[in-house]
């Protein structure tokens, strides 16, 4: 390992974005991690405290910092509440990366980042095969769910767990070219491992939402993961090679729009990838460049194009409760908010109910969860009680990791209570 | 480095999982939003409950071990950032609201319930705690207490000192001691809590705190009023409260400031503007519609080139919108960023105004101007670079002469944020050096140890 003034050089290339947190610590307002902590080392102003103090050497234990730096949802709140800007998720996930390739990977993270996630056939495979088994490891929880919990013990311990997909989307429909139609627009569609293995349905509602529309669809086969969990975890050769992957499978030359349903997805393509795209050669850049700024969330699209417009109708008499929660990454990384609204509005059968703090975190947060889950579900239980007050029938979204979350508290609580995509609220109205 | 064993001690008060001593934690409680020098402490802890609070300041005091006091740490005056040696004790774990009475209007507090969480649940009773630091929806209530804060509706609620009826304490010794009382008189001994109010840490150790609330104007309404002298603008204050007006809120912007917040948010401001004043009254409807209409006729007979009453909610946002704006638009021009707080009477506000665009331009300092005109507490903002020590420098020369400044127009160095660190060495200044002798008597006489939050306001040489 090399010395501590190397790494404090290479966390100099941060300073000036660092310089720029005047510590007012208005992140405290909408960090739901230092909302249940009440710890400085938790919120931003706090972290970005730490970086500073590492790039000037006064403190010397990179591994507390890191670990610190890990305590994080990554869900954005802080820098879309920042009053001096300050570009706090680029920053984190900058520093972990120099992190991260300072104090090696730990062996975990190796083998499931660079022998599974970087492998998209091997990675298919293994999950296709693992339904089977699923039911012997676990016990089934909550039907309208789909949730079951672990039968005998950890990793996964309490939680009730989303069942993964009888058969992933990658099996039932493993591409899809069809030609625009009425609305003239061609669209590539990134699937992502959540919808794939765990919310096929959501993939399917998309589908069936743009060949009503008569949008054309380029879905090629043997996608890979769009690469965040990697990034979170700093790794940033598993990251790289995610992206050449998919770089090869979506040309921006011959669709109009890249689409996903994933909310974690749309922003990690529209905005992380340009962000961290630096080790491709410049050709390489430019592509990425040109389809960041195609990326859109599904339902975004639907509304910006124009195609899903005019007066939502009245919701129908006995319409059912739904109320929203806005994914971090759709509303505060893309400001995308009104558009899903306006979908499940498109559905008389239901009746939108806010609840308060609809755009609070759900605290799953990725890998968090797996390193913390206490918190998360701490985070978690702050949104289920939210949802409840609401007297709602279902909670939709636009995440999927959000709704393993939520699925998770409203499951274990035994709740009763639908969770859906907003996509699919849509195209049950078609 | 506090021995292992007194670590334990403190553990055993506070719980294992409240006790701080890894260096990364520690540097994280080195800072408040003051442009100073950080410095962490030798541990922090997060006591669970006020018991736990009273055993650690006893305990600090035996061992003679710093003790600073810290909410949120939004101090914008260095008022939290400890001593090398000492303990910070952080009071996020003490935040219930232990009482809303409706009846007798008031509430009880723990010191580390946030502001505005403290506010809207009020506001859920139909009750209204004014006070409103522009940090209100992080810094606590310990703090606003400590620091006396004030807000944008200082001139016609008043500010902190104004709300707190009475609080508890604990001593250097931990002993629990009790001032003032849930009823609206109280003849009883001592103003202690007057004393205790803006103490910043260095007397005593908040408890409980019992809050004066009161109830919620029905009705209110904004206005924007443009103006090419800053003398009218500050003309229009003078005549709004000899019409005997007294606005809720009457701030003020300068046209630097004005031309930053429009490049920012792109709000429609008038950029040539030299001042504009942003001003809502509220009250009861009807006494709000006879207000408004007097208010606007004033600002048009002081020549206010245009004034925009809000029509609605929206456009009253608006309003409100280009005055949130002011801190971040003018944060992001540069890196550092220095706050000032130099109040003045009203009527001096056009002479501090002009001063400080002559010491912006004699320095060739970046600094914006906006803050509270009712109340002559401006906000002078410099915006600078800190890498660059020479600006640095200018920057700290520009200050020590708006203080100057604002004492020889009979104002004061702070109005809301404190002295903490940065403006100790300048308060005999203002008072001269019998107050500061006697504030030093007392400081001694209530922590002969001298462990109360060291370094600020009366600092011993």
């Amino acid at each position: 390992m090399a010395g501590v003034a190397q790494l404090a050089r290479l966390l100099g290339e941060l300073e000036e974005q660092l310089l720029t947190c005047m510590r007012c610590g208005f992140c405290q307002s909408v960090c739901p991690l230092y909302s249940e902590t009440g710890h400085e080392a938790d919120v931003a102003r706090g972290k970005l405290a730490l970086l500073d103090g590492l790039a000037a050497e006064i403190l010397k234990g990179p591994h507390a910092v890191q670990q610190r730096l890990e305590r994080c949802l990554l869900c954005g709140s802080c820098a879309a509440n920042c009053p001096s800007g300050v570009k706090v998720l680029d920053i984190f996930l900058k520093a972990r990366a120099i992190l991260s390739g300072y104090l090696g990977l730990s062996p975990a993270k190796k083998l499931v980042f660079r022998q599974l996630l970087a492998r998209p056939a091997l990675f298919n495979k293994l999950l296709a095969m693992a339904p089977r088994f699923e039911r012997v490891l676990a016990r089934p929880m909550d039907d309208l769910l789909d949730t079951s919990c672990a039968r005998f013990f950890p990793p996964l311990g309490e939680r009730h767990f989303k069942r993964l997909a009888r058969v992933p989307l990658n099996r039932t429909l493993p591409e899809l070219n069809t030609d625009p139609g009425a609305s003239g627009i061609r669209v590539g569609f990134f699937v992502g491992c959540l919808i794939d293995k765990l919310y096929p349905s959501v993939g399917q509602a998309s589908l069936k939402a743009l060949a009503h529309h008569g949008v054309g669809v380029n879905m090629p086969a043997s996608q890979a993961c769009c690469g965040i969990p990697a990034l979170s975890a700093g790794d940033s050769a598993t990251f790289t090679k995610l992206l050449a992957h998919n770089l090869a499978r979506f040309d921006p030359d011959k669709i109009d729009y890249l689409l996903t349903a994933c909310a974690t997805c749309a922003s990690t393509m529209a905005k992380m990838w340009p962000l961290m795209c630096g080790e491709l050669d410049a050709a390489g850049q430019a592509r990425v460049q040109a389809l960041a700024a195609k990326t859109r969330d599904v339902g975004q699209f639907l509304v910006e194009a124009g195609l899903v417009r005019g007066e939502a109708p009245a919701p129908r008499e006995g319409a059912k409760p739904v109320t929203y929660h806005d994914p971090c990454h759709l509303k505060k990384s893309l400001d995308v908010f009104a558009e899903p609204r306006r979908l499940i509005a498109a559905n008389p059968g239901w009746r939108l109910v806010e609840m308060v703090e609809n755009d609070w975190c759900c605290g799953l947060g990725g890998s968090f969860s797996l390193q913390h889950y206490d918190m998360s579900k701490q985070i978690g239980a702050r949104k289920r009680e939210h949802i409840i007050e609401t007297g709602a029938r279902a909670v939709a979204t636009c995440c999927p990791a959000c709704m393993l979350q939520i699925s998770d508290m409203l499951s274990q609580a035994g709740d009763h209570i639908a969770v859906k995509h907003a996509i699919e609220i849509y195209a049950e109205s078609l | 480095m506090i021995a292992p064993a007194l670590q334990n001690e403190f553990a055993r008060v506070v719980g294992a999982e409240n006790l701080f001593n890894d260096a990364s934690d520690l540097l994280t409680y080195s800072y408040d939003a003051a442009l100073l020098p950080a410095q962490s402490p030798g541990l922090a802890l997060r006591p669970p409950t006020l018991e736990a609070l009273g055993r650690v300041v006893a305990l600090c005091n035996a061992e003679g071990l710093p003790l600073t006091v810290r909410g949120a740490g939004t101090n914008l005056s260095g008022g939290v950032i400890p001593e090398g040696d000492g303990v910070v004790v952080v009071t996020t774990g003490l935040n219930r609201i232990l009482e809303i009475n409706p009846a007798d209007m008031y509430a009880v507090v723990e010191p580390g319930v946030i502001n505005e969480r403290f506010h809207d649940t009020a506001m859920a009773q139909g009750l209204f705690y004014p006070p409103d630091p522009g940090s209100q929806a992080v810094s606590t209530l310990g703090g606003n207490v400590a620091e006396n804060s004030g807000g944008l509706r200082g001139l016609k609620y008043g500010v902190t000192r104004d709300y707190v009826m009475g609080l508890s304490f604990f001593d250097t010794q931990g002993q629990l001691v009790k001032t003032g009382s849930r009823t609206v008189k109280c003849a009883t001994g001592y103003n202690l809590a007057g004393l205790m109010v803006g103490s910043e840490g260095t007397l005593g150790v908040f408890g409980e705190i019992i809050l004066k609330l009161i109830p919620p104007p029905s009705a209110s309404r904004a206005m924007l009023a443009v103006y090419d002298r800053v003398e009218a603008a500050s003309q229009t204050v003078a005549e709004i409260i000899a019409a005997r007006i007294v606005p809720a809120t009457l701030e003020f912007l300068d046209n630097f400031t004005i031309r930053t917040v429009e490049d920012f948010s792109g709000a429609g401001l008038p950029v040539q503007a030299a001042a504009l004043l942003l001003i809502e009254v509220d009250g009861h409807p009807a006494q709000v519609a006879e207000e408004a209409a007097r208010v606007e006729e004033i600002c048009r007979a002081q020549g206010a080139s245009q004034v925009r009453p809000a029509k609605d909610a929206a456009e009253r946002d608006r309003i409100w919108t280009a005055r949130r704006s002011a801190i971040p638009a003018l944060a992001r021009l540069k890196p550092s960023v220095v706050l000032e707080d130099a109040t003045v009477p009203r009527s001096q506000v056009p002479a501090l105004v002009r001063f400080i665009q002559e010491l912006a331009s004699r320095h060739g300092l970046t600094i914006g101007t906006f803050g509270h005109a009712g109340d002559g507490n401006l906000h002078p903002t410099i915006v600078f670079d800190k890498r660059d020590a020479k600006q640095f420098a200018q920057v700290r020369q520009a200050v020590e002469e708006l203080f100057d400044k604002a004492l020889e127009l009979g104002g004061t160095l702070s109005g809301e944020h404190g002295l903490g660190l940065t403006k100790t060495r300048f308060l005999t200044k203002e008072v001269g050096p019998a107050t500061l002798a006697w504030s030093r008597r007392l400081k001694r006489a209530l922590d002969p140890k001298g462990i109360l939050n060291p370094g600020k306001i009366v600092a011993e040489a």
